[in-house]
């Protein structure tokens, strides 16, 4: 296993956040009403409660997506984080420093700093062009008009807009907008990067675009992300994790695979039922134990009686430390003369795929030859196999 | 038979009856009216009859004091108190514009006619349209041409000085009223009562103050254009996208930065066109101050209608719509450009 998971401290961390409308928003705060639902907390103190005690954490490098429908809260969490909506209780720590603590200087340093904030409406300014607007970020910080260009194109052409630098913002399609927001989020080289719906406004193709641009552009800059969606679908794309939410609460949170595979109640399970399971499954939730495993050794004699007395579909061979060498079909084993002649064909078999890649490329291998392929961790061991009939199981469910 | 009575009676008085509630309610509509009239004029003729001097004649005195009196005498004595203190200030302001102004007014003649024809006609081209820049110069061929180019050149001069005066107090007061929320609700009465008043009682302030002539007309002439200014300002601040500033703010934006960087320049337009008003409002303004003694087309129209010269007050009033015209047309122009 890589480092102890402890040792990462979390980047973002949010504990019991609770935003409240109304003109006694305290009124609404005890700790009884984190029982109590947004409807019965109008009727019993006439407020409204946005966010109802959202707690979560972020780790470094993360895309963590808060979904839901309108009205659940998610805009006005994401607007938390960045105090744009100010919480009325609860804390979010960036880094152990408490943002919402932080004074009218601290706050803005923050802003200038180590976040920043790609909108719905892209929220560009119209009398600017499209590097003057990439420029902004920088500009308030009071960078040099050299520097601040030079750091804006590199951005520009990162996000595909090289050549459009003099262009009026209102001349670009939608999408190209964007870009020009997220040129001028990424600009000032925030630690984290809060998106909001940023897709939402644009036309489903060039949604679907952007939202693969979007999750090779975090391979390359690792930023830690959270990206708020009504779109399950884009959730789904982008997201290490996912936290749904339901009038102001959070009321699943986990990997994509999880929401599907385990949805908590009959609204997440609604929700998530359109999208493709292809998509989303992941080896190690699909493969089952092979018929048979063998530690590959000279005595091959052996092997074939085994195989005779249990009578395998398949065998999977590993070494003496349980790595996986290949898969072999029973006919293959018992055709052969010597040892030689097996380790030709394990080396012909089919390759191994990591359990937490997606299955998508296991599907296309099976559909031409039978033999399953093996599932294997990130040290080479064996954790099961893929065959034809464990993946139509699971497409099944 | 007798219940046959009782019928038509209950359904005289039956309102829930709809036919008779319709003929009731149409009735019913003026005997509040006829009642209110006939009161008055019954009331009215038997005071008269009566004699009664408290109804017909108000008292001059209310438990022995002269209320009409003394509220004069209190502005009398404040008025006097204000010159009397402040005379110097008053006249050392005075002093400066009226200076400022002589300047201005003599550059302005000075300037040869057809140098400052096409000057207009450049900044026309430049700010509006060529077809605007055409059309203002034929309007100053007119005035021109009727004898009345020193007298427009005034008139613009006065105009000139005020609409900056108007411009420099009332931009900055229309950014306080759009960054406070304090300010707007203090300052917004105040704009309210300043452009219900007629223009003639500025003059009053300013004559007072000023005396008689050019500057006393300018300060009239300032406070009237001044509340549009300020409005238009702050209207504007106020309703620049709120989504853009939001983004402004998430950038680490200060107050400043977001009003220099965003909300100002996206509020152009919306300030040009307070100040179009500002300045069409000091066009006005400066055309009844001639009646306090200030130069310009406005005392032409007065001075030929005094001497019965008809022709010429047509032709002096006539003037003064094609220079409202002219400066209509241009600085909309640049309002329109700007918005395209």
């Amino acid at each position: 296993m890589t480092a102890d998971s402890t040792q990462i401290s979390h980047h973002i961390e949010v504990e019991h956040l609770w935003k409240v409308f109304g003109r006694n928003p305290m009124s609404a705060l005890a700790p009884e009403n984190v029982e109590k639902s947004r409807s019965e907390i109008q009727s019993e103190f006439d407020q409204v409660v946005a966010l109802k005690d959202v707690s979560f954490n972020v780790k470094r490098g993360e895309t963590f997506v808060v979904m839901g429908l309108s009205g659940s809260g998610k805009s006005t969490l994401v607007r938390c984080l960045i105090r744009l909506i100010e919480a009325t209780s609860g804390s979010i720590l960036v880094e152990d420093e408490d943002v919402t603590l932080l004074n009218e200087k601290s706050l803005r340093d923050f802003r200038r700093t180590k976040i920043s904030m790609v909108f719905q409406n892209f929220g560009l300014l119209p009398h600017r062009n499209v590097m003057e607007n990439a420029c902004y970020g920088l500009e308030i910080k009071n960078i040099s008009k050299d520097e601040r260009h030079e750091k804006a194109q590199r951005m520009l052409d990162l996000v595909g807009l090289n050549g459009w630098e003099n262009s009026r913002v209102s001349q670009l399609s939608g999408g190209m907008q964007q870009r020009v927001g997220l040129a001028r989020a990424l600009a000032v080289e925030p630690e984290i990067l809060l998106m909001d719906e940023p897709f939402s406004g644009l036309d489903p193709l060039i949604r679907r675009q952007m939202r693969s641009e979007l999750a090779e552009l975090q391979k390359e800059i690792k930023k830690t992300m959270v990206f708020i969606t009504h779109d399950l679908d884009e959730a789904v794309t982008v997201g290490d994790r996912i936290a749904i939410m339901r009038d102001g609460e959070i009321i699943q949170m986990g990997t994509p695979q999880e929401i599907i595979l385990n949805p908590v109640d009959d609204f997440v399970t609604e929700f998530t039922e359109d999208v493709s399971k292809d998509r989303i499954l992941n080896a190690s939730s699909i493969c089952v134990n092979p018929d048979l495993i063998w530690t590959h050794s000279e005595d091959l004699n052996k092997l074939k009686d085994h195989v005779n007395k249990v009578n395998p579909r398949h065998i999977a061979f590993v070494n003496e430390s349980g790595s996986s060498l290949g898969i072999l079909m029973r006919d293959s084993v018992e055709q052969s003369k010597v040892k030689e002649d097996l380790d030709r064909m394990l080396k012909d078999s089919p390759a191994p795929i990591s359990s937490s890649s997606n299955v998508k490329p296991a599907i296309s291998k099976l559909a031409d030859s039978e033999t399953p392929i093996p599932v294997v961790d990130a040290k080479n061991h064996l954790l099961g196999v893929i065959t034809q009939s464990s993946i139509l199981n699971a497409l099944a469910e | 038979m007798s219940t046959r009575d009782k019928e038509i009676t209950d359904s005289k008085e039956d309102t829930s009856g709809s036919g008779s509630r319709r003929l009731n309610s149409g009735l019913k509509k003026f005997y509040f009216p006829t009642a209110v009239v006939l009161s008055v004029v019954v009331l009215s003729m038997m005071i008269h009859e009566a004699g009664f001097e408290y109804a017909l004649d108000f008292p001059k005195k209310i438990f022995g004091v002269d209320t009409s009196k003394e509220i004069e005498g209190f502005l009398d004595d404040s008025v006097d108190w204000i010159v009397i203190n402040f005379g110097g200030f008053f006249d050392a302001v005075s002093d400066a514009i009226k200076v400022i102004l002589g300047k201005l007014r003599d550059l302005l003649i000075w300037i040869p006619w057809p140098v400052m024809m096409g000057l207009v006609f450049v900044i026309g081209w430049k700010i509006a349209s060529f077809r605007i820049a055409i059309m203002s110069v034929v309007g100053l061929i007119v005035l021109a041409a009727v004898n009345l180019w020193e007298p427009t050149m005034v008139t613009v001069a006065i105009m000139m000085v005020s609409v900056f005066l108007s411009i420099i107090i009332g931009v900055p007061t229309g950014i306080l009223a759009a960054k406070s929320d304090a300010v707007d609700t203090g300052i917004r009465p105040v704009l309210d009562t300043m452009q219900t008043m007629p223009s003639f009682v500025y003059l009053v302030p300013g004559i007072m103050l000023f005396g008689l002539g050019n500057v006393g007309a300018i300060f009239a002439t300032v406070l009237y254009a001044l509340p549009p200014c300020i409005r238009l300002t702050n209207l504007g601040i106020r309703q620049v996208d709120e989504s853009v500033v939001e983004a402004g703010r998430s950038f680490g934006s200060s107050d400043m930065q977001l009003l220099v960087k965003i909300q100002i320049p996206m509020a152009i337009p919306t300030i040009m066109a307070g100040i179009n008003q500002t300045v069409m409002m000091a066009l006005a303004m400066s055309t009844i101050a001639a009646m306090v003694g200030a130069g310009g087309l406005g005392i032409e129209v007065l001075r030929a209608m005094g001497q019965l010269k008809e022709g010429e007050a047509i032709i002096a009033g006539c003037a003064i719509v094609i220079l409202a015209i002219i400066i209509d047309r241009i600085s909309q122009g640049y309002v329109d450009k700007r918005v395209s």
